[in-house]
């Protein structure tokens, strides 16, 4: 049975390879609709790979806690709450921050509305890790700082004051809540933390002795093994809120940029539609190839019948040489997507992400294509009388 | 022992040709038979027929003592792969295999190893005396020498019939005469010819004539 299955086999690659201008462009319409699907499908994989690949060194172990406004009331978190977060196990980095409500301004007299969109957070020394955030120019708040006035801006905010050349050796002051302040840092841009690029940060303590804060931090943001980080956004709410769980929101900045990244989906649809038009047209290719090859080679078939062919070996042998035409294409498509998708990542950096499901799926396809284009020739092979065939001029 | 037995074969063609009309014909194991007629007699109508290549429209066709007309298609290939043999006017030689390889084609559907195919496509190869062209392609063969191949194609799976329809029809004299020499050989060997002419001097080389006009069978006269 295999050693049949071999012979027709050989018989049916023998029929491509005999006519391969001929086989190569019936295999062509196929050959093209699978080099689409594997480009639609690998690079965008490789985007992804290349996005993921950019969150988590941007920090996909970030998890950011806040407590839902209730209209009119100004809810906070207990004032232990960061404490609290770093003591469950997965979590490496923990530290809050408060809204001050205020103000800051680069003179006493300057317009409040230049400076509108920056907020006053009371952080602590610890912020920087928690947020994998970087100082750009300076220091950020330290334990000496931290009951001083002393100010650390955020990126966006440092700009919009005018101050994004801030250099630490000629200290620079601004006004919050009309008190002076010296600015002692400025942060680099947090692309997973856009609200506190737009702010500036004074120390908890002084916020304490002079602006009256209670110590209750409204945002917590903190870091976590990767791996660990849903189990801990599950026990998160009860653990910094224990009597108000419910009001307790908790958001991955990564996926809310990843999110905003994933855009392609539209396209991708579009494209594989194409790829399914240019499949059916090559299978048609393949199937009318074969109708033509079936008319010409009469007499080979009745030849094979006067040696002992079987209508089912007939039959066998053009399905076979419509599957092998058909996964020629799949395999010359298969190897256009590869080189395509490969080398559109070399080119934008990305990483390869071969979609080997698809690159099987296709081939698998191809078959399949091949076999129905080749059903209707093979039938007809089949059932042409041998004498007729033979007689065929 | 009787290898064929033709008892009353009609066959009727589309279109109400009647090419045979009612051929009573037994051919014994290593007969030769020369089937002459003139053109459009049903010579070629009758081969198909002895070949199970076509049914008859009445009549019945043994092979070996079996009625292939109960047999199925399956049967009738088994029947043809492994106990006949055909050779056509033309060579039906594939242009993509080697001499050998198309020799070895006659085995293909006779249920032959492939290696075997092989080696036994050698033997038959040199039997026609043609060993020395094993590797080449049909298009560097002389039109006898590709009769030749025809010929090597159809004893490779030692049948008990050969039937051989007008085989030396498209080549001259002298390469005509050489073709029907290597019938009479295998003859000779043992085998069993029944060839098809319109060639009365081509008939009288063979043992046993018969001669067909008009869709009947006129035993043992020659015109
Ligand atoms: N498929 C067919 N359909 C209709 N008529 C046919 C068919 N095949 C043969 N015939 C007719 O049957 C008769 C016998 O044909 P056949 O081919 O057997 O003759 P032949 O003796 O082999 O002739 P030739 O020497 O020219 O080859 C002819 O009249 C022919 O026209
Ligand atoms: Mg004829």
């Amino acid at each position: 049975m295999t050693g049949h299955l071999v012979d027709a086999s050989a018989l049916g690659w023998l029929g491509v390879r005999s006519r391969p201008g001929r086989s190569a462009m019936s295999a062509l319409g196929v050959a093209l609709g699978i080099a689409t699907v594997l480009l639609v499908t690998g690079i965008p994989a490789s985007g992804q790979a290349d996005l993921d690949r950019r969150l988590s060194a941007m920090g996909a172990d970030m998890l950011v806690a806040q407590v839902a406004a209730l209209e009119g009331s100004t809810v906070a978190f207990p004032e232990e709450a960061a404490a609290m977060a770093r003591r469950i196990g997965p979590v490496t980095f923990g530290s809050a921050v408060a809204n001050l409500h205020s103000k800051v301004m680069r003179t006493p007299f300057a317009d409040p509305n230049e400076s509108a969109g920056i907020s006053v957070l009371a952080a602590t020394p610890d912020l920087v890790p928690a947020v994998r955030g970087e100082v750009a120019t300076g220091t950020f708040l330290t334990e000496a700082t931290r009951g001083l006035p002393a100010v650390v801006l955020g990126a966006a905010a440092a700009r919009w004051l005018g101050l994004s050349t801030f250099d630490a050796a000629h200290p620079v002051q601004v006004f919050v809540a009309g008190e002076r302040f010296t600015v002692v840092g400025v942060l680099a841009p947090m692309p997973l933390a856009p609200e506190l690029e737009q702010a500036v940060f004074v120390g908890d303590e002084f916020a304490r002795s002079h602006f009256g804060f209670d110590g209750r931090p409204t945002v917590v943001y903190l870091r976590a093994v990767e791996s660990e980080i849903s189990a801990v956004r599950d026990v998160l709410p009860a653990t910094l809120a224990p009597s108000t769980p419910g009001l307790v929101s908790v958001s991955r900045p990564a996926d809310v940029l990843a999110a905003k990244e994933a855009t392609h989906g539209t396209f991708a649809a579009l494209f594989l539609g194409l790829a399914g038009v240019a499949l059916l047209v090559g299978g048609i290719g393949v199937a009318n190839t074969m109708v033509v090859s079936v008319l010409e080679r009469r007499r080979e078939i009745g030849l094979r019948r006067a040696l002992g062919a079987r209508r089912h070996d007939v039959r066998l042998q053009f399905l076979i040489e419509a599957v092998l035409l058909s996964l020629l294409g799949g395999a010359g498509g298969t190897l256009v997507g590869m080189v395509g998708t490969v080398g559109y990542a070399a080119l934008r950096g990305w990483p390869v992400v071969l979609p080997w499901a698809t690159v099987a799926a296709g081939l698998a396809g191809a078959v399949v294509i091949g076999a129905l284009a080749g059903l209707y020739p093979a039938v007809r092979a089949s059932r042409t009388s041998p004498t007729e065939a033979l007689a065929a001029v | 022992m009787t290898v064929l037995r033709l008892t009353g074969v009609v066959k009727e063609h589309p279109g109400g040709v009647r090419a045979l009309r009612g051929v009573d014909l037994v051919v014994e194991q290593g007969e030769d038979l020369a089937i002459v007629g003139p053109s459009g007699s049903g010579k070629s109508t009758l081969l198909h027929i002895m070949g199970t290549l076509d049914r008859p429209t009445r009549g019945t066709v043994e092979l070996a003592g079996q009625d292939t007309g109960a047999m199925t298609d399956t049967e009738l290939s088994r029947a043809r792969a492994r106990n006949l043999g055909f050779v056509f006017q033309q060579s039906h030689l594939v242009d993509r295999l080697t001499a050998v390889d198309n020799v070895a084609t006659g085995l293909l559907y006779a249920g032959t190893r492939r290696r075997e195919r092989r080696a036994l496509a050698e033997v038959a190869l040199e039997r026609v005396g043609l060993a020395h062209r094993r590797t080449h392609w049909p298009s560097q063969l002389s039109g006898g020498e590709r009769q030749r191949v025809g010929i090597a194609r159809a004893l490779v799976n030692r049948p008990a019939l050969i039937l051989a329809d007008e085989p030396t029809g498209a080549l001259d004299q002298a390469t005509g005469r050489q073709v029907l020499e290597l019938f009479g050989e295998l003859h000779a060997e043992g085998a069993t010819i029944a060839l098809i002419t319109h060639d009365p001097t081509v008939a009288a080389t063979f043992g046993r004539r018969v001669e067909i006009r008009d869709g009947e069978l006129l035993d043992g006269v020659v015109a």
